[in-house]
């Protein structure tokens, strides 16, 4: 009996010590709790209602964003400014397959769904990463995607997990069997449509767009009955002719428009919009072979979560030579501007500009760079950016991989502050060039080399591959910035020596938790930036951090290299 | 879209140095089939990148290393800076944008190099020479013809960010002169002058001043233009095989 309590201590660097007599002993309590456990942990469905309130679920990280307003914001102060410090390792679990893991994890009342390359799910105890089952789709080998074999995460609804696929497919799997319930087809692989983002759940639908900007594709986004997988919806983010919009693109363009969907919408349940950003025109880098500013690429469009239509639009990089896309994720805040309350849509862009809208009416409120920007010298009035592109040869500010990019910002209204990872002293000189258009094939039209300090000196890479930083900070580096949105100025900066992909989340105990490609895991002050405690976890952290709780223990996980890390308070 | 893609695979975005390397691989291997614009061979037209079968990078390097046999191009074992400087020559158009050096005759730069040249009282190759200076053991690879005759002519305008001189004093007063291996935002790792390595937490570090300035002389004066050309050729050579 003094073994069995050893063993439900957690003590388990103990059990293999013992006698196998002993270890047959501890079953049956073991087993039995086990069970008792799984009974209360999937007994109550994520229901819609749930999912608009995810936010204030503390416990748990309902949505890629952590909500429907996407602030990464987590209520939890268990760990705080004082016991931070405490932070132990709990659990790692191992990936077995090679490249960035971008995953952000779901939890649902002590479970955790999280997915790994090419299309797998788990499901795992959140407590422990025990894992309850794996499910595995294999992508047809018709996929196609340029820049890996990612996928952010899944959705949930009542008993179902949502997947898309890098073959175009979106999938309902059970959430407790891990058993496929449907597999529908969204778009084309053999045309370079995939779905690399997790989807988000509204009501009884479950909303998808997606990638594949780089094959010359005409993106969309869709909504899909969650009970059966039928199409309710659709929404081309690039117009047909005679629709609004149309008299942006000329001639055939717009069939080979772009306009992709990599990251998930936010969602405001009173307005009933959903707000997604939109990609680059196609071909990314030759203008010439697309005249107009090319709606609805590099925008953000507002759509009705009910009927798919599109409510506003606000194009932040018109005829965007830059692939600077603008597939970041859309921050819904309610804050108070000029003495005002404002129903506000925070953007930092890939561009290099801080954006605040009106999140009702998609009017332009404010626009200012965060890192150095060349490509355009101001706003007009309606908030157009007044375009300087710089002579051939010359280098544009912020290079192609952009001011920010994929990776989650974060909001905290506790501190009134939005927090994004910037890369910072970085440009591209860029190069056009005529594409012709081949089903299914890289509609690039050029490229671009980074600006870099000697010639021939080696660059920042799309992803961190070697241990050794051989281009330095030189080539770039990155910054945790803080910005007021009343502003659009820095309240602080964390910088690091190399560059950074990692996601921000911040806590009611205002502490701020990110990564970057060197594998430190940090917790800051969310007021200061000062660091309060790192972790050095070896591979490049490529997602976004979130926590929860089980059990009244507050965890915070990561994804370091090929694993994901989750860490509690010490006992 | 193009974002956290394998390294294989971020066609838009390869170094110049890859560039460079690619074309030196594609002048001396493929361009006796797929000629010097890349469209020799009917259907396909690598400036422009169209390809019978490959769509990503890692097709074009996999077909690269594996051939293909069936229609006559036969697999090339290449390094794999070498492998990833080919496609990324091929995706920047067949356009090094490398100015032209003269090369010379690597024998006689080999000579130069180990002899009066004195090279080898700083830097290494292979089991020969000092640690203080990078090591040259794979500098064709690393480095093109443009920028290794820079490095000879205007040392400082060629070095590497990495390899600035950096002289490090600690917090408990100790003083450390090397160049730096690795870096990050609280540890930088280092050989010194003495060829010893050292990893130092910043914390512990109260100054730290790396050098634009190389401490390598201009050879400019003291080798011929003949003789610039040789070692050149015999750097061109050094590829980090024994």
């Amino acid at each position: 009996m003094r073994e069995v309590e050893k063993w439900r201590s957690g003590k388990v660097e103990e059990v293999g010590l013992v006698p196998r007599r002993s270890v047959a002993r501890r079953r049956g309590p073991a087993v039995g709790s086990f069970v008792l456990l799984l009974g209360t942990l999937l007994s109550a469905q994520v229901t819609p209602d749930r999912l608009v309130r995810a936010a204030d679920e503390a416990q748990n990280w309902l949505t890629y964003s952590g909500g429907y307003f996407s602030q990464r914001y987590s209520p939890l102060k268990q760990i705080d400014r004082s016991s931070v410090k405490n932070l132990e390792l709990k659990w790692i679990l191992p990936n077995q397959v090679f490249g960035a893991w971008q995953s952000t994890p779901l939890v649902v009342d002590g479970v955790m769904y999280v997915t790994q390359r090419p299309n797998d799910v788990l499901a795992l105890d959140a407590k422990t990463g025990r894992v309850f089952w794996l499910y595995r789709h294999t992508p047809s080998p018709d996929a196609r995607v340029c820049c890996g074999s990612n996928n952010r995460g899944v959705a949930i609804l009542g008993d179902t997990v949502f997947l898309g696929t890098l073959d175009g497919r979106l999938v309902a799997i059970d959430a407790k069997t891990g058993k496929a319930l449907w597999n529908v087809p969204v778009g084309d692989p053999r045309l370079g449509y995939s779905i690399t983002m997790a989807p988000l759940i509204v009501k009884d639908k479950v909303l998808v767009g997606t990638g594949g900007g780089e094959y010359g594709i005409r993106g969309f986004v869709a909504a899909y009955d969650a009970k059966t997988g039928k199409e309710v919806w659709r929404l081309h983010t690039i117009p047909a002719p005679g629709e609004p919009g149309s008299e942006t693109w000329k001639g055939e363009t717009w069939k080979t428009g772009g306009g992709s969907i990599w990251l998930t919408p936010s969602y405001d349940p009173e307005l009933n919009l959903t707000y997604w950003g939109v990609g680059n025109p196609g071909p990314d880098w030759n203008p010439d072979q697309r005249p107009g500013d090319n709606l609805y690429t590099a925008s953000v469009i507002a759509v009705d979560a009910d009927t798919g239509k599109l409510r506003w639009h606000y194009q932040f990089t018109p005829n965007d030579p830059y692939d600077y896309d603008s597939v970041q994720i859309a921050v819904l805040a309610d804050i108070t501007w000029q003495q005002k309350p404002l129903k506000a849509m925070l953007w930092a862009n890939r561009n290099g500009n801080f954006y605040v809208l009106d999140r009702a009416s998609g009017k332009f409120l404010l626009g200012k760079p965060f890192v150095k920007v060349n490509w355009m010298s101001g706003f007009d009035e309606k908030g157009r950016p007044l375009q300087t592109p710089q002579p051939a040869g010359q280098p544009t500010w912020p290079g192609n991989q952009g001011g920010t990019n994929w990776y989650s910002p974060s909001f905290s209204p506790r501190t009134g502050l939005f927090y994004v990872t910037a890369w910072e002293d970085y440009a591209t000189i860029y190069r056009r060039e005529f594409q012709e258009y081949v089903p299914g094939r890289v509609f690039g039209g050029g490229g671009g080399r980074q600006l870099l300090p000697v010639p021939g000196a080696p660059g920042v890479r799309i992803g961190r591959t070697t241990p050794i930083n051989n281009w330095t900070d030189a080539a770039g580096h990155s910054s945790v910035i803080a910005i007021d949105p009343n502003t659009g100025a820095s309240k602080w900066k964390f910088a690091q020596f190399d560059m950074s992909d990692s996601g921000v989340l911040t806590t009611a105990s205002d502490l701020l938790f990110t990564g970057g490609r060197e594998g430190y895991f940090y917790a800051l002050d969310a007021r200061t930036g000062e660091m309060l405690w790192k972790a050095s976890l070896g591979g490049q952290i490529a997602n976004g951090p979130i926590t929860y709780m089980v059990d009244n223990k507050q965890y915070v996980s990561t994804i370091s290299g090929n694993s994901l890390i989750t860490f509690g308070l010490r006992d | 879209m193009f974002a956290a893609r394998s390294a294989a695979q971020d066609h838009g975005q390869y170094t110049q140095t890859e560039v460079e390397a690619g074309a030196r691989v594609y002048s001396s291997q493929c361009s006796t089939c797929h000629g010097p614009n890349g469209d020799r061979v009917s259907g396909i037209d690598l400036r422009r990148g169209q390809f019978r079968r490959a769509v990503t990078d890692e097709d074009l390097a996999r077909i690269v290393t594996n051939g293909l046999t069936a229609e006559g191009m036969p697999p090339f074992k290449l390094q794999p800076v070498e492998l990833t400087g080919v496609v990324a020559f091929i995706r920047a158009g067949l356009d090094a944008n490398t100015p032209s050096i003269r090369i010379g005759t690597p024998a006689r730069g080999k000579t130069i190099v180990e002899g009066k040249g004195g090279c080898l009282s700083c830097h290494r190759i292979g089991a020969v020479g000092s640690r203080a200076a990078p090591d040259l053991t794979d500098v064709g690879v690393a480095r093109g013809v443009d920028m290794l005759h820079r490095s000879l002519t205007d040392p400082s305008s060629g070095m590497l960010p990495i390899n600035r001189p950096v002289r490090i004093t600690t917090t408990g007063g100790r003083t450390i002169i090397g160049r730096r291996l690795n870096e990050d935002t609280f540890t930088v790792q280092l050989i010194d002058d003495k060829e010893r390595l050292h990893s130092i937490e910043k914390v512990e570090i109260r100054s730290m001043v790396v050098e634009t300035k190389s401490p390598m002389p201009s050879f400019a004066g003291t080798l011929t233009a003949d003789e610039l050309a040789d070692v050149v050729a015999y750097l061109v050579t050094l590829r980090g095989q024994p």
